[in-house]
């Protein structure tokens, strides 16, 4: 089965606090030398059938209306090579 | 004939019978309204009540806005159909693409409950037109993602067109650009606000009865058309 990734992030000019309060924790657990976090979300996309053009833009669609909201975030779409 | 005011029940809505029961004593009758049913039941306006619709999965308001309901409130809408959003109806409207702009987590990350004094900047509105511009109420407010955000060039066109209803006054409790606690379509018949006016329209309950003029607002906007 083919699996299709869809990253949604926070645009860049959009407070992320939750990325913050995780960069804030990570020097007191001894994670030191990270500037910056930011939180998303990943979608992992089961296909039936194969991932071909047409199953591409469907999902850029699902992902467009659906997955994120353009207004506040960016994602991108790619497919995962068989066998990882 | 007395007029009809809609609200509408998602699974995870919370605050459906206190919008009701704020329709009812305004004056109207209440009609509840189920997101599976498209059939918007010839009501004359539509609240969408707070709660956490599809527990807040995905976003807030994303899963509930492709609702079958939806589909006919957005139609009634963009007909010049009164509709409210409070709070995650709010969160509704902005995901329908009715409002503009986003709400967002809060900056402090804390869920914030309490009284807030609010500023009505609109008083023209299908659901403000009971208050008078620059009037300051205290109603509850309750939320994790209530940070209101938008571009640049969207926040210039709400002041500039009046489209900011209330803004939050003395504290700003979620970080929302410019203080907005709530906004207007350009038409000024769908209206999304984070605070809870229906929660402020009896003294029992209420920290003021304040909020009762969002609901009789609607009743003499219909009454009047």
């Amino acid at each position: 089965m083919a699996r299709v990734v869809v990253d949604v992030m926070l645009k860049p000019e959009i407070l992320d606090p939750q990325g913050q309060a995780v960069q804030r924790a990570l020097p007191r657990l001894g994670f030191a030398g990270i500037a910056d976090v930011r939180q998303g979300k990943r979608f992992e996309l089961e296909l039936e059938g194969p991932v071909d053009d047409a199953a591409l833009a469907r999902i850029r669609e699902a992902a467009e209306t659906f997955l994120a909201n353009t207004v506040i975030e960016d994602f991108t779409v790619r497919v995962e090579e068989e066998g990882k | 004939m007395t007029t009809r005011v809609g609200v509408v029940t998602f699974p995870g809505s919370l605050d459906d019978r206190d919008a009701q029961r704020a329709v009812r004593l305004a004056g109207a009758e209440p009609v509840a309204l189920w997101h599976r049913d498209k059939d918007l039941h010839q009501v004359d306006a539509v609240v969408l009540p707070g709660g956490f619709s599809y527990g807040d999965y995905l976003r807030c308001g994303a899963i509930s806005r492709f609702s079958p309901v939806m589909d006919t409130v957005i139609e009634q809408a963009k007909l010049g159909m009164p509709v409210l959003g409070i709070c995650n109806g709010f969160q509704v409207l902005c995901e329908s693409h009715l409002l503009p702009g986003a709400l967002t987590r809060n900056d402090s990350l804390h869920f914030i409950c309490r009284d807030q004094k609010l500023r009505i900047e609109n008083a023209g509105t299908a659901w403000t037109r009971d208050y008078s511009a620059g009037q300051e109420i205290v109603v509850p407010l309750k939320n994790g993602e209530g940070r209101f955000v938008a571009d640049e060039r969207v926040l210039d066109e709400l002041e500039a067109e009046g489209r900011v209803v209330a803004r939050y006054l003395d504290v700003n409790p979620n970080g929302s650009y410019r203080d907005i606690a709530g906004i207007t379509n350009a038409a000024g018949n769908v209206v999304g606000l984070m605070p809870h006016p229906e929660h402020a329209v009896e003294p029992l309950t209420g920290p003021t009865t304040e909020g009762l003029g969002f609901f009789t607002s609607v009743l003499k906007q219909l009454v009047n058309a």
